[in-house]
Formats: structure tokens, sequence, C-alpha cells
């Protein structure tokens, strides 16, 4: 256990000192969400209609950005060979660093979905709808993520090949997500769109565990 | 399974199936399109169109059928290390990329002049859709490492997730589709398939899956033979 707060308490800390990364995702995450008035017109009423689909497709967008840190960098250092030899199953170095990635970069997504609500004027009973959406749906994104982070490890052009894969992927958290900002929208229960987007996250989570390890063990053979 | 681990033994095999698969697959799809094309009647409210589905409804189901076999072949590479198992799955992808993209492109023919239009975001052609961009995933993923083996094992590895992920997409699709598309496109009533169209349909899908299987016999010896090239090849440099 202590191994693995190590790993992630580590890669909070590189994430922390090179912060500009995390806010540049951020800043994009925001951009992508400002571009579609531009593009569509500043109608009110169309723009609460689509601001759930928008948040998303940002959120997804945004999450794709970080998600080659997340071994790159280790791989590249030689550190990422040291955690495959470390005492402490290679699972669980996955897991360590699929939470520090939600937490670095999943998390301020979550902190900055009322923003993008706030811009869009979404009603006042949405927010917490949102909220959880992000909050439950996030980490299936750096969770699957993960899984294509490792697959792509020394490929070439990995930047454009990641997405192309991760997005498919992505496609239950977008639908789900986005059904349940719109059923409280229609004043109707989120409840069983949250409670699908908990069971994808907590589904995803061990799979994507062993996926990606089996993904890592393959890359470092 | 594990006694054609052994390309030599089933290069042998291939040799004997393939006059024989080749033939049966030429004689079923002959009789499948002469069928389909002259015999069967027209449909009472599609018309002459109904004949595309002749071709698209096999399609669609070997889209579905190729996936399977690429997520058997990669769980067999993955846990016992079979050695062909990686040649099938990666000979097997661009034919199955090939099969959706032909069901995705009859598909929006028949759609023209019954539905009035190339394309619908109904929950199945988006499904198929997904399906051809998990295929060009994997076909992207076998190519992009310098050893091919680790792109043959990457991609195994991903076909799973996707075997895994698939039923799950393909449920949040239809959830989304009867959430935003009440009926907007009025589905035809299904009335159970007289005998004169289901006969025909049954032999194309068969000619379709001999096909596949022709092909994919076909390729993997291909792949085989290459490799001992490659080998000899290496040999004779090494000895030089």
């Amino acid at each position: 256990m202590s191994g693995f707060l190590r790993i992630a308490g580590r890669d909070l800390q590189l994430a922390y000192r090179a912060r500009g990364e995390a806010l540049l995702a951020v800043a994009f995450f925001l951009l992508v969400a400002a571009l579609f008035p531009l593009a569509l017109g500043p109608e009110p009423r169309l723009l609460t209609r689509i601001a759930p689909g928008i948040l998303w497709v940002a959120a997804l967008f945004a999450v794709l950005l970080s998600l080659d840190r997340i071994f790159l960098a280790d791989r590249e250092d030689g550190s990422l060979d040291l955690l495959y030899l470390a005492p402490l199953p290679l699972e669980a170095v996955v897991l360590a660093k699929i939470l520090a990635h939600w937490l670095s970069s999943g998390l301020p997504l979550v902190v900055c979905g009322p923003l993008i609500a706030l811009l869009y004027d979404l009603p006042a009973a949405a927010y917490p709808v949102l909220l959880a959406a992000l909050l439950l749906g996030t980490p299936a994104l750096s969770a699957v993520g993960a899984v294509g982070a490792a697959l792509t490890l020394g490929a070439r052009r990995g930047g454009i090949l990641l997405p192309l894969l991760v997005l498919p992927l992505y496609i239950p958290v977008l639908i789900f997500g986005v059904a349940a900002i719109d059923a409280s929208l229609l004043g109707l229960s989120p409840r069983p769109q949250l409670l699908l987007l908990a069971a994808f996250a907590l589904a995803s989570l061990p799979l994507a565990t062993v996926a990606g390890a089996a993904a890592l063990r393959q890359a470092l053979e | 399974m594990h006694r054609f681990a052994n390309p030599g033994r089933f290069l042998r095999m291939t040799d004997r199936l393939l006059p024989a698969c080749g033939v049966l697959t030429a004689l079923c799809l002959g009789i499948g399109f002469y069928l389909a094309l002259f015999v069967s009647p027209p449909d009472y409210q599609q018309g002459e169109t109904v004949r595309i589905m002749y071709v698209h409804v096999p399609a669609a189901w070997m889209a579905l059928f190729v996936y399977a076999t690429i997520a058997l072949a990669a769980a067999s590479l993955l846990i016992w290390r079979h050695p062909l198992a990686a040649i099938v799955a990666r000979v097997s992808a661009p034919l199955g990329a090939g099969f959706t993209a032909l069901a995705l492109a009859t598909g929006s023919l028949w759609g023209k002049p019954m539905w009035g239009t190339w394309w619908v975001w109904d929950a199945r052609l988006t499904s198929v859709l997904i399906l051809l961009f998990l295929y060009l995933g994997l076909i992207a993923l076998q190519n992009a490492f310098e050893n091919p083996e680790r792109g043959q094992k990457a991609a195994a590895l991903l076909a799973l997730v996707g075997a895994v992920n698939l039923p799950i997409i393909k449920f949040s699709v239809d959830w989304w589709n009867t959430l935003h598309q009440p009926a907007s496109v009025t589905r035809l009533g299904v009335p159970a398939i007289h005998s004169s169209m289901l006969w025909p349909l049954l032999i194309m899908a068969a000619g379709f899956t001999l096909y596949f299987l022709t092909l994919l016999m076909l390729r993997v010896k291909s792949e085989i033979l290459a490799a001992r090239i490659r080998a000899l090849k290496q040999a004779a440099t090494a000895r030089d």
C-alpha cells in the first residue's frame, strides 16, 4: 500500500511541478466550449440545449491531451523499467498511475465544469447532476485511457493513434454523461444514468488495471 | 486447435482445403447472386431495392463474425501464445473492416431510396460505424511498431478490450437512440421473411462465410511463406 501511495504521490508531485500542462488542458477544455457559440450563434435556448453534449465532448478531448503523459515520460527516463522490476505488482502501479492522472487531469475538469454550465446558462438544478456525472465519468476516462496509453507506448505516431483507439471506447461515458444532465434539464430523475455511469467506472477500473498491466508487460519485454 | 500450431501441418491442411473452399465459395455466391437478383420476388413495399439486402445483411453478419474471430484468436494468442492465432488476428482485421464498410455502403445505398437519405443516426447504423472505427484502430495499432510482434500483441489486447466494450457501446447507443430519436425513421414492419427470400439470403450468408474462410486461409498461408522466405534470406546472409 505504501508503495502504491508513493507512486501516486510521486506522479502528483511531478504533475504539480509541471502545473502549466494541467492548466493548459483546462484552458483547452474552456476554449473548445467557447468555440461552439462562435460556430452556432449566440442564441441562448439553443446553447442551453446543447450544453451537456459540448461539456462532455470538450472533457473527452481535454482528457486525451494528457493521456500519453501517463507512461511516456517514465519510459523515456527509464523509471518505468524500475517500476516493472519493483516488488509491487504491475497492476498496482497502473492503478496508482490512473489515480494520479485522474487527480491531476480529471479533477480540474470536474471543477471547471460548472464554469461552462455558467457560460451556457444552465439552470441551477443541473449543477449537482453535472458535478456528479463528471465525478463518476472522468475516472473511467482515465482508466480506459491508461490502457490506450500503455498499448501505444513506443508506437510510431502514437499521438494520433491514441485518440483513434480510445475515443470509440469512451462512447458509453459520453452517452450516459450527457443523458444524465439532459434528464435533469427535462426535470426527470438522472438516477439511472448516474448509476450506469458509476457501473461503467467501477467495471472499467479493475479491467483497465489488468489490461494496462498486460500491455505494459508487452511494451517492456 | 493446438494441433494447428505447427505451421507445416497447417499448410498441408490448407493445401487440401483451399481448392474445395474456393469452389464452394464460387458456387454459393454464384447461386446466391442468381437467386437474389433473378429468382427471388421483389418486396411488396420495397420493390427491387430489397435485393440490396442479400449483400447487406450477410456483410453485416460477417462484420460481427470477423470481430468475434479476431477476439478468439487474440485470446488464444495471449493465453497459449498460439503462433498462428497472431497471424489470423492480423490478417482478419482488414477483412473485417472491408465487410463493415460494405455493410455501411450498401445500407446507405438502400437508405437513399427507402428513407430518402444516405445516412440517419439510427442505433444500428451508429453501432456499425463505431465498429468500423474499432477495426481501423486495430489495423493502425498492428502496424504502429518497429517490431511487428509487439504490434500483434498490442492489437490482441485491444481486440479483447474492444470485445468487452462492444456490447456496452451497443447498449449505450441503443439507449441514446431511444432517448433522442423517437421513431423519426418509420421502421418498415418486419413480417416473417418468406422462404423465397430466406433461401437466397442463407445461401449468400454461407457464401460470405466461405469467402472469408478462403481468404483467411490464403492470407495465413502467404504470411507463413513470407516468414519462411525472410528466415531463409537471413540464414543465407548469415552464411555469407
